[in-house]
């Protein structure tokens, strides 16, 4: 029996189509047998961030209308064989979608999956209650901004009304040197205010971007720094125990470096 | 009948005249014997109205009830009724007064976009965030940081106050008073309260300790007891 992961976030454009990406790789990474749902109908990214946009032929309403069956609807990676995507429609809205058709998608997909990772629509209307329908557990994406703070709040406020355990969170997109000069909200500050468990942090990094428009998750990438970062979510899902500060601890490393050669940190 | 106890008892004291009604026999019979007893000593027209205390005893009255009382006694003869006494109130009138009074103590994070709304003083055990609001009749105590919006005697109680382990309020309300957070940056305060300051005729933040000459009757129920 699988798990049912929702990545939501309220505000837009914090990452989470890209933390859905990168995580359900790492996951497939890890051997996984894992499933992508995206549930943005109407502005569907999840099959461009993952490179397989013209292999859809049905999706998530055609299968909640009956007009395929789920199976038909799931696309392969070409990567992996364990790594699936359910592409959300691009021409219906967001009503053709119901809580109930979620949950049996869902509860379908738990039987042959260790993973479903939910990407959720921004907003709390119709899309997100569809989204985070089915899920067993969420993860909350903020990136170190007041306004997409003070969303994701909001959207642990009505995460916990649902019949799922506590909220993770991930914060994305931390620019150290802004954060070293106090131009950011300190990670401490966002885990005190929202006072949930943090599950990972990631690096604003280039890399994620050249990555998204060629169609491989930066996941895939064996060095870049938001890449270990998301696949040390990946095993945090899985139960172990990384040390949060890898990633920070990295990035002193090369500091360190850099000071003792002189070039400015 | 005829050695009937005596229903309706007057008697006159500094204050004025007091009405005592015997609270073991059937309102109409009490009603039958003061409509006698009034008719005798009623005042001549040329007297002063005097005001009379209604003394129910162990007697509940509703309001139809009373308003019998008052046609007998002050609109047909010349008295003015000053109070009614009772020993004994509703169940619900109990009930109602006991929810304002009460301190009700709530564990939880109040987040953006959330409303914690209170009958009574509000013990509030972790934050209320930014966006977050919470709202009480009387006073607010918050034992974690204030970041939202804090409103206390919602009902119009001026004597409110507002305290918290650490405040950095986006707006603080009181009765009908607002204030808000300055537009610049500031840092937030420990250990202090909010409440009204008649001089200045505004809402003042100041550390806790001055509540214990500014706001003596600190519990919602002396506050209650004292204005009746």
């Amino acid at each position: 029996m699988g798990e049912a992961i929702v990545i939501t976030s309220g505000k837009g454009g914090v990452g989470k189509t890209t933390t859905s990406a990168n995580i359900g790789t790492a996951l497939a990474l890890m051997e996984k047998k894992v499933c992508l749902i995206d549930t943005d109908i109407g502005l569907r990214n999840l099959d461009v961030i993952m490179g397989l946009e013209n292999r859809i032929i049905y999706d998530i309403v055609d299968v909640i209308q009956e007009r395929c069956k789920l199976k038909q609807a799931l696309i392969k990676d070409k990567r992996f064989d364990h790594l699936s995507l359910l592409p959300a429609a691009q021409t219906s809205d967001k009503s053709a979608v119901t809580t109930e058709g979620m949950k049996k998608i869902i509860s379908e997909l738990k039987q042959e999956y260790d993973y479903i990772i939910i990407d959720c629509p921004a907003g709390i209307e119709q899309g997100f209650q569809n989204a985070v329908a089915g899920a067993d557990k969420a993860i909350v994406v903020t990136t170190p901004e007041k306004s997409s703070v003070r969303d994701a709040d909001r959207i642990i406020g009505l995460l916990e009304k649902e019949d799922m355990e506590s909220p993770k969170l991930v914060i994305n997109r931390i620019r150290n040197h802004m954060m070293k000069n106090g131009d950011m909200i300190e990670i401490d500050d966002i885990v005190q205010i929202l006072s949930i468990d943090l599950v990972g942090i990631v690096i604003d990094d280039d890399e994620v971007i050249k990555a998204s428009n060629t169609g491989e998750p930066v996941a895939f990438r064996p060095n870049s720094k938001a890449s270990i970062a998301y696949r040390n979510i990946a095993r945090r899902i899985l139960g172990e125990n990384v040390p949060l500060q890898s990633l920070e601890d990295k990035k002193g490393m090369i500091q360190k470096m850099k000071q003792f050669l002189g070039m400015r940190a | 009948m005829l050695d009937k106890k005596q229903l309706i008892t007057i008697k006159g004291t500094r204050e004025g005249l007091s009405l005592f009604i015997d609270d073991s026999c059937s309102f109409d019979d009490a009603m039958e014997d003061l409509n006698e007893k009034i008719i005798a000593s009623r005042p001549k027209n040329d007297e002063p109205i005097v005001s009379v205390k209604v003394k129910l005893g162990n007697r509940f009255l509703y309001e139809a009830q009373k308003d019998q009382l008052r046609e007998i006694i002050s609109e047909i003869n010349r008295f003015t009724i000053h109070s009614f006494e009772s020993n004994v109130i509703h169940r619900e009138e109990a009930l109602a007064w006991k929810e304002d009074s009460e301190i009700k103590a709530v564990n939880r994070i109040v987040r953006s976009g959330q409303v914690l709304e209170v009958k009574g003083d509000l013990l509030l055990i972790g934050d209320v965030n930014p966006g977050g609001k919470v709202v009480s009749t009387g006073n607010i105590y918050i034992m974690g940081s204030l970041y939202g919006i804090a409103h206390a005697g919602s009902d119009g109680d001026l004597s409110t106050f507002i305290a918290a382990s650490f405040m950095k309020p986006s707006q603080l309300r009181i009765a009908d008073y607002i204030s808000r957070a300055p537009d610049y940056e500031s840092d937030g305060v420990y250990m202090e309260c909010g409440l009204i300051d008649e001089v200045q005729d505004k809402i003042i933040i100041d550390r806790l300790q001055v509540l214990s000459h500014k706001r003596k009757e600190i519990s919602g129920f002396e506050r209650r007891m004292q204005n009746g």
